[in-house]
């Protein structure tokens, strides 16, 4: 290791803050990442100011975390700033990684969107239509907003990404090898996902899989699944066999199906197509109207299988009605 | 090292240069990445255009080449043995069709031009992920399967066996002999159907190298060329038919009596039959429908009478199964069900008949013994023969069942002999005589005295019908017995209203309400028409795009006997021909696992066709057997991690190809 401690960064973009507190889970070992990096800027955290980034010289920066996507244009600003501070730019949970769940807003726009929020909801009292607005003038002056985007991208969508970490939020023990690594200098070829394994969520799970027939689909909140047998063969989705292992299966652990957060495989351009064709193959029926009604008991399949993935999929967005 | 493309289109004479700007397209596929060299010919597929791509693959070191031509099916095969011959592994060929899919089908020259471009960048951006592959060799059983006893079936079978080639023949009905066996005369020559079909009929029934399953019907099929396997259901005659002599005794004394099929419902068979006299096999089944034991629980009758002990009431379905080489499909037609076109009359005067019941009314051995009588027994005095009923028309066929013409004369010619003060009319779009000796029988059935009327009959009336709504003052007098035919006599150019004792519909020839089943089961394609699709129709007329598998007959389309049994020999040869060459070259674009990226989902376990993937329990990973796989594709679509891929056809050569179309 260099004399010189890492200079290291933290962003959330269009993000829970869940990733934040996942890079505070690694617990102790903070302590070892105070040991060789310095933390330059991690707002969620510690004060900073983006005039403070703004300032430093170009590379300046060894590391940047980025996570959220990028959904509105002070995202997408500082992930470029960010990008031109930084050696090294890396995808910090599913919300960079592949848009996560701010990405579901690709189902839909900006106007349709902001007609749910500010004026259809029940519980929504808005009767002069007021929506949110970039410029505001007060008294006092110009007040102003960052502008919210149609359309969510990933991070590597506006930026040049070296590395990819998946998870939502990532698994602490795997960011603490991904640190490691970097403190170690030994980092794979740019453009790699670290922090998690080239093969399926299945390698890892041990619950039992005989034979996948679909003749119903449940939804896991109605069922009290077997806690031994393989989700799919109880006829409730797991994204399992579509997304990569590497998050410790806290999910199945906790008798919950897979949903897909740590993306999909090396050979696999689209999880969610990928998910649905393997589905499709296990319909148990070759009555087309009874496919057509097994397929009914499955409600929401494009949020259900793009729950992450949405503007990094083939897919990536509804088409626009008026484009 | 980057790839080194070559790219060629071809002119294919007009049929491409006549719409796409062929020197724009090369021009721009000299500045896609990757193209070392692009050129256009007046044709690829000739000897010069081969030796140019020969050439240039020597000369250049290519290592992929893209022939912008014709379909794929027409000359993919050719190109791949020029490029193997130069050198270059037969796999790094891409086609872009911009014939078929693009001049052909586009007629503004320059939006054609930016579609061929399009296509071209599309196979190029392909042909740069290809990777070479290996053919595979496997062994041909040397036996054929041949679906359907017509005579289409008959002469495929015979030809076959004679070669010296195990033959299964599978026949629904409980006889061979299909919709010939029916007939009286064949046409022009009339001779008697049976006298030629039933030697046929008998030497399939006798010969070793045949094994005939009739009353059977094909459950499943599975395999590919050269290694079939087929599962026959072998309904249950409730006769053993190793112990039954065929003496006939049961039906002589069976009390049940229903409608026989094969004289159209104008006679009666018992409940345990044989279809006809000269039926192959000669040995009875028992009509479950029909049988007074199996309806009520009582008679046995025929069990009784059964001197060898052949009747077995508790006999079931069985499944036979079966390896063959080469499939043969001749499972025939369908005459149009004539209630389909009401403003005929048939089945509401008894009068109108189809074409197949007055061949019955007429045969020998038909229920009249050849008598042309009413249903109340008089000869008639004028018969009226109606040409094109449900076919070259709109609304039912457009195609021409291509036999009507023909059987029509015959009719009247059979009609003329049996009653000559009969007046016969011909109702006819237009007259279709066109093989051998066809056009000479028209002639001589114009000397016959036959009236041939120009003109599609519309609308049979009965006598009372018609005196119901006739006001016009022809003075057409028609007694209750007689029907009414009105046509527009095109020559005339008049509305003829023509009273007749007897009328003869000439019903549409139809693919078989099964068949799209039975095209499913074979894998074949079915035209807008309904019939079996050849490979190409001028070239292939026998082929079909499942390699292995032959039509022949009036499966494929309305044919007569002469060309029916032209296209069973033509189907015995191309099995023939398969068959002897013992071992043949399947693709080598099979799937395989990759063992890095599996993670034992098992999602790919139960969906391969052909039971190509085990499990390795102790490795927890799927298998593939490559030697069973036939590259069909299915767990490479299925396997939800991308750790199967199909060779030549991987995700990332199909993206690639798009994103090559989509990029100009």
């Amino acid at each position: 290791m260099a004399d010189e401690k890492l200079r290291v960064a933290m962003f959330w973009g269009a993000a829970c803050g869940g990733c934040d507190v996942a890079l505070l889970d690694i617990h102790e070992h903070i302590l070892d990442v105070i040991e060789v990096a310095d933390i330059i800027f991690w707002p969620c955290a510690m004060d900073f100011k983006f005039k403070d980034v703004e300032a430093m010289p170009d590379e300046h920066l060894d590391l940047t975390f980025y996570n959220g996507a990028i959904r509105n244009s002070e995202n997408e600003h500082i992930a470029k700033l960010l990008r031109q501070k930084s050696k090294l730019m890396a995808a910090f949970g599913s919300c960079s990684h592949m848009g996560g769940i701010p990405g579901l807003g690709n189902f839909h726009d900006r106007k349709s969107i902001f007609e749910t929020a500010y004026l259809n909801t029940k519980s929504t009292h808005n009767p002069d239509k007021v929506f949110p607005r970039t410029e505001f003038e007060v008294p006092e002056g110009k007040l102003t907003l960052p502008e919210i985007y149609d359309t969510v991208k990933t991070l590597n969508q506006t930026v040049p990404v070296d590395y990819f970490i998946p998870g939502c939020p990532p698994n602490p023990e795997q960011i603490w090898i991904v640190i490691q690594a970097v403190a170690s200098g030994k980092l794979p070829p740019k453009g790699s996902t670290v922090g998690a394994s080239d093969k399926a969520l299945c390698d890892e799970c041990p619950r039992k899989k005989t034979e996948l027939k679909f003749k119903q689909f449940k939804r896991r909140h109605l069922v009290h699944p077997d806690p031994e047998v393989c989700f799919m063969e109880q006829g409730i989705v797991c994204l399992g066999a579509a997304t990569r292992a590497g998050c410790g299966w806290r999910c199945i652990q906790s008798n919950m199906p897979c949903r897909g957060c740590y993306g999909p495989l090396p050979n696999a351009r689209d999880q969610g197509a990928k998910m649905l064709t393997a589905i499709a193959s296990h319909i148990d029926s070759e009555d087309p109207e009874e496919v057509e009604r097994i397929l009914d008991t499955l409600p929401d399949p494009a949020g259900y299988f793009y729950r992450f993935g949405l503007p990094l999929s083939l897919l990536h967005r509804r088409q626009r009605r008026n484009a | 090292m980057p790839k080194k493309i070559g790219v060629y289109i071809c002119h294919c004479g007009s049929n491409i240069a006549g719409t796409v700007d062929v020197e724009a397209v090369a021009e721009f596929a000299k500045g896609l990445g990757g193209v070392t060299l692009a050129k256009d010919y007046k044709f690829m597929c000739s000897d010069p255009g081969q030796d140019m791509l020969k050439e240039d693959i020597r000369s250049s070191g290519l290592d992929g080449v893209v022939i912008a031509a014709c379909s794929p099916l027409m000359h993919e095969l050719t190109f791949r043995k020029a490029a193997l011959e130069a050198g270059l592994n037969p796999f790094l060929v891409q086609i872009a069709n911009i014939r078929e899919q693009c001049s052909w089908v586009t007629e503004d020259r320059a939006l054609a031009t930016q579609k061929a471009k399009a296509l071209v960048a599309g196979a190029v951006a392909r042909a740069l992920s290809h990777e070479p592959l290996e053919m595979r060799r496997v062994e041909v059983q040397p036996s054929a399967l041949i679906v359907g006893g017509g005579i289409a079936g008959i002469q495929a079978a015979l030809d076959l066996a004679d070669a010296g080639v195990q033959v299964y023949m599978v026949e629904r009905e409980p006889t061979i002999g299909g919709h010939m066996a029916m007939f009286d005369k064949t046409f022009p020559t009339l001779d008697c159907s049976a006298c030629i079909l039933t030697p046929k009929m008998t030497a399939v029934g006798s010969h070793p190298n045949i094994q005939l399953m009739a009353y059977s019907e094909v459950e499943e099929v599975s395999g590919y060329i050269g290694n079939f396997r087929v599962k026959v259901r072998r309904k249950a005659a409730y006769v053993d038919h190793d112990k039954c002599t065929g003496c006939g005794l049961c039906m002589e004394k069976c009390p049940y009596k229903v409608d026989s099929e094969f004289d159209q419902g104008l006679s009666k068979r018992r409940a345990i039959y044989v279809p006809f006299p000269q039926a192959v096999p000669n040995k009875p089944v028992i009509d479950r429908d029909a049988c007074a034991y199996f309806k009520k629980g009582k008679c046995r009758v025929c069990e009784k009478v059964c001197e060898p002990g052949a009747i077995d009431f508790e006999q079931q379905d069985s499944i036979e199964e079966i390896e063959t080489g080469a499939i043969i499909v001749s499972t025939g037609f369908q005459a149009m069900d004539m209630t389909a076109m009401p403003q005929l009359g048939y089945g509401k005067h008894a009068e109108v008949y189809s074409a197949l019941e007055f061949e019955r009314l007429n045969n020998a051995a038909g229920p009249t013994l050849g008598k042309i009588v009413t249903k109340d027994g008089r000869e008639p005095t004028s018969v009226a023969i109606l040409h094109c009923t449900g076919s070259r028309d709109e609304n039912y066929h457009r195609y021409c069942s291509r036999v009507c013409c023909m059987y029509a004369l015959k009719y009247a010619h059979l009609i003329k002999e049996k009653i000559p003060e009969a007046a016969v009319y011909q109702f006819y779009i237009d007259m279709r005589c066109f093989g051998k000796g066809y056009e000479e029988f028209y002639q001589r059935l114009q000397e016959e005295g036959v009236r041939f009327i120009r003109g599609k009959a519309a609308q049979v009336w009965s006598g009372k019908e018609y005196r119901a709504i006739a006001t016009d003052d022809t003075g057409l007098e028609v007694d209750d017995a007689q029907l009414v035919v009105q046509a527009e006599d095109t020559l005339l150019g008049k509305l003829v209203r023509v009273p007749v004792d007897m009328i003869v519909l000439t019903p549409a020839f139809e693919a078989r309400d099964d068949a799209e089943q039975v095209g499913k089961a074979f894998l074949l394609n079915r035209g807008a028409d309904g019939f079996f699709l050849e490979q190409h129709p001028k070239l292939a007329p026998v082929s079909t795009t499942n390699d292995g598998v032959f039509i022949a007959g009036g499966c494929q389309g309305p044919k007569d006997i002469p060309d029916t049994v032209a296209q069973g020999s033509a189907a015995a040869s191309k099995a023939l021909s398969l068959i002897t060459r013992r071992e043949i070259e399947i693709e080598a674009n099979t799937a395989y696992i990759d063992e890095e990226l599996c993670s034992g989902c098992k999602n790919c376990l139960d969906i391969c066709p052909y039971n190509a993937i085990d499990f390795d329990d102790e490795k927890n990973r799927a298998v593939l057997n490559e030697a069973l796989c036939k590259a069909c594709g299915t767990c490479a679509a299925t396997c939800p991690s991308g750790a199967i891929r199909a060779r030549h056809f991987a995700d990332d050569q199909i993206f690639a190809e798009i994103e090559g179309v989509m990029s100009i």
